[in-house]
């Protein structure tokens, strides 16, 4: 199935319905019918996309999405393409299957995550994976692979899953963490990890820790050797001396339960 | 009194409906309802129009004498989670305005959902006089139900100093002007002395009643004392709302029963006592002394009090009790708030779970239902959630049926910790199953009673027409969560489950008489100590859009039965 955004709308678009299971058995008059959230109103889906084909396993959204949110929206399974920038909120409470952003996507990029994989091959806004205001936890599961930079607060909160960034991370990645890993193969900015409780945050880089993370040790997970050759497999710029180490390890956050990690490849 | 604006319906008859309405000695009878425009009347014209109630119960709408839901903490509260606001969305409809869920609504879904559940009155139970303003501006755009505050003066430097100075008669007259300056309904009292404390030295508080706050040379017994005192001469509607020192402290009944008996026999209502019936030492686990504090509530006609059950899932801890605040948050490690009101009170906030397996949680539901099930007299122990703190007021139809259903009930007994069951009457299969009547009793006619309110919770003639009208189910919480007809003012709100109509509902208040020279001792005390002039303090009438002036009640003291 393709839909084609074929104009730009003036406000954003909240377009929960392009998820694979309410796009699943409904002809092109059906799906141009079901509605989209613009601004205050709600419009049908085929006042701002043509629809071709049905679904069989692949919708493809083409054009610059960049002004629609919650493209895969609580998907659990089958796949998206965007051939474009996707907006906000892209792949909300994704729980499997998998989104593919050919170009850049806005901020929130699966906030709820708890299974599958998104991958952007451009860069992503700020908040990545990240928990909603005031949840105590984030994404819970999955994958997002970015190609590119990713904004301030990735991974913020997250309990479990894996974040992988091939550009720089911004400031704050890994805040408030409860546990799985953020791997950065570019620089972390500022206060990376501030207030983790477990988990990883990984860089190739240098980095500027905090005061409360405390210098452990230097050795060669093993476990970070199969991650790294699992994003290398998936097409990420993993270089040889990623795989063969060694790390620096720091924990922290020491003003939480000092049970995180920080590991800066020793160059 | 000025009914400003109150909204005229027609002319309806209820019929057919099976009518409990426990203060006109009403039980289950198939009767005929007439109301013509806000009032329940004895007879209305043949071409009233008819609302078909065969097969269904007839009750007076609900009325809540204890909630928090409006004002600066309460909105405080729903900014410190907004994850919980986040999945409750309430969309508007062609009758009602769009708002937020979760554990504490916005004000407009306070008030639809109050309504959805068939209650039509319920009163905020702690409103700094500083905060008034703001929680009258909340409640104004809290929808169809009535309602009204009470003050926090339990804490209030200013009045301390009176009291101090043995200025008793200058104390009566500035109780009455901060009631008439607030809008309030009648006085609240809170961890009475021990706020002063906590601002003053670090983790401070107040653990026995007879101990001395700090540079006032007073106890925590005088301040009670005198505020029972005081309300009972002034003949607010309702007495000194108390929430007693100790709050969740293992042993603290010791002081509830102290605080009890400093009424001597005067008017007093002990505020969510499930809190305040806690047996053991302090600083160790709980263990239950509701069937003495029931006892002597049974024994003590002059004493009021609403249970402030806890029900399993998501609460918030929101009071004035700071130290209170400070506690929780140990327990929970949850984020919180606290803060300081200048010369008047304390605030702490805590989201908070309560949790079947937790022997302390388990605990506190028990002492709940032991204090109803061990309640001689329904017009006195009343219902309420103590909202947010205990759990949601959405959770009353709940306890509805843990009270009616013998069986329900001991199925759920049996998912909680046993080792807390065990620490109370409990376990024992009591047989006790509240009837329809009781239940009118506990969530409309008792409170309206104790709050002085002689128009509401009874359908007698000259009644307001606030009534809610069920379908009978034996599943009662299904039944009381979901009312099919609700009338306020007469107007039909609530039709086949639906909202037909938006209502405005009134505040009530109360204005005791006073003195207008007291304002010449209380001026400088502000002007020195305040933050806000003293001309700026007191709120205009024209914050009360919609109100109702309720007339005070002056009710001498009892002895024990």
């Amino acid at each position: 199935m393709k839909l084609a955004f074929h104009h730009r709308p003036e406000v954003p678009i909240e377009a929960e319905v392009i998820t694979p299971e309410k796009l699943a058995g409904l002809s092109e008059a059906e799906v141009s019918a079901l509605p989209l959230q613009y601004g205050n109103e709600r419009v049908p889906l085929g006042e701002f996309f043509r629809v071709s084909g049905r679904y069989e396993g692949e919708i493809l959204v083409e054009g610059d999405l960049s002004r629609v949110k919650m493209i895969g929206s609580g998907m659990s399974a089958g796949r998206i393409v965007v051939d474009g920038d996707a907006g906000m909120h892209l792949g909300v409470g994704m729980s499997g299957g998998e989104i593919v952003v050919k170009g850049n996507a806005g901020d929130w990029v699966a906030p709820d995550l708890s299974g599958g994989r998104i991958t952007i091959h451009g860069n992503a806004g700020h908040l990545v994976g990240s928990a909603y205001r005031g949840s105590a936890m984030g994404i819970r599961g999955g994958e997002i692979l970015i190609h590119g930079n990713a904004g301030n607060e990735a991974g913020n909160a997250m309990r479990r899953g894996l974040i992988a960034i091939g550009g720089d991370c911004g400031d704050f990645g890994g805040v408030n963490m409860c546990a799985g890993t953020l791997i950065v193969l570019g620089r972390l900015g500022a206060r990376c990890g501030a207030s983790m409780k477990r988990g990883s945050i990984v860089s190739m880089q240098p980095a500027p820790l905090l005061p409360t993370f405390g210098y452990a040790c230097r050795y060669e997970p093993l476990y970070l050797r199969l991650y790294l050759l699992h994003l290398k497999r998936l097409g990420m710029s993993v270089g040889e001396a990623h795989i063969e180490g060694p790390y620096r390890r720091y924990s922290g956050d020491a003003i939480e339960t000092n049970r995180g990690e920080i590991l800066l490849l020793d160059a | 009194m000025s009914h400003t604006g109150r909204t005229m319906g027609s002319a309806i008859r209820i019929t057919n409906g099976r009518v409990y309405d426990p203060a006109n000695g009403v039980d289950g009878c198939v009767q005929d309802l007439c109301i013509q425009d806000a009032k329940v009347v004895a007879e209305v014209p043949a071409d009233a129009r008819k609302i078909d109630a065969t097969g269904m119960v007839v009750m007076p709408g609900g009325v809540d004498i204890h909630c928090h839901i409006a004002g600066p903490k309460v909105n405080l509260a729903r900014k410190l989670q907004p994850e919980d606001k986040r999945l409750d969305v309430v969309p508007s409809t062609p009758y009602t305005r769009s708002g937020s869920g979760g554990i504490i609504p916005s004000t407009f879904a306070t008030g639809y959902r109050y309504a959805a559940m068939g209650y039509t009155t319920a009163m905020e139970a702690a409103v700094t006089p500083i905060g008034a303003r703001h929680v009258l501006e909340e409640l104004h755009d809290t929808p169809i139900i009535d309602k009204g505050f009470y003050v926090l003066l339990g804490n209030n430097v200013f009045l301390y100093r009176l009291l101090k100075e043995g200025r008793r008669e200058e104390f009566r007259e500035a109780v009455a002007w901060w009631v008439n300056a607030t809008k309030a309904y009648t006085v609240k009292l809170v961890n009475p002395g021990s706020d002063e404390l906590w601002k003053g030295r670090r983790n401070a508080n107040i653990s026995d009643l007879n101990e001395n706050i700090d540079q006032f040379d007073l106890t925590p017994l005088d301040v009670i004392r005198a505020f029972i005192e005081t309300v009972n001469d002034l003949g607010l509607p309702h007495p000194a709302h108390i929430h007693c020192n100790n709050l969740g402290h293992s042993g603290n009944a010791t002081t509830t029963l102290d605080t009890m008996r400093a009424a001597e026999g005067r008017r007093v209502h002990i505020a969510h006592v499930q809190f305040h019936s806690y047996g053991g030492e302090p600083g160790k686990n709980p263990t239950s002394r509701g069937p003495e504090i029931a006892d002597y509530i049974n024994s003590h006609p002059n004493i009021t009090a609403d249970v402030g059950q806890v029900m399993f899932g998501k609460a918030t801890a929101m009071t004035a009790d700071a130290p209170l605040a400070h506690l929780l948050k140990g327990v929970s490690g949850n984020k919180w708030v606290n803060a300081d009101t200048e010369n008047e009170s304390g605030c702490g906030i805590v989201p908070f779970t309560y949790q079947e397996k937790v022997y302390v949680h388990a605990l506190q539901w028990a002492i709940g239902l032991e204090l109803f099930l061990l309640s001689k007299d329904p017009w006195r122990i009343l219902l309420s959630t103590d909202h947010p703190n205990g759990g949601s007021f959405t959770m009353y139809p709940k306890l509805i049926r843990l009270l009616m259903d013998r069986e329900f009930r001991n199925d759920e007994i049996r998912k909680v910790n046993q080792r807390a069951i065990r620490k109370t009457i409990l376990g024992d299969d009591l047989a006790r199953e509240y009837t329809l009547s009781e239940i009118a009793i506990i969530s409309r006619a008792g409170p309206a009673r104790a709050l002085g309110l002689k128009d509401k919770g009874h359908l007698g003639v000259g009644a307001d027409a606030d009534i809610t009208i069920y379908e009978d189910d034996p599943d009662r919480e299904k039944m009381f969560s979901t009312p099919r007809y609700v009338l306020k003012d007469g107007k039909l709100i609530i039709a086949d489950h639906e909202f037909r109509a938006d209502h405005e509902g009134r505040i009530l208040h109360a204005t005791p008489a006073y003195d207008p020279d007291i304002e010449k001792a209380i001026r400088p005390f502000f002007e020195d100590y305040y933050s806000i002039r003293f001309d700026n303090y007191a709120v205009s009438d024209r914050y009360l859009h919609n109100h109702q002036v309720i007339p005070g009640q002056i009710i001498p003291a009892v002895q024990p039965q």
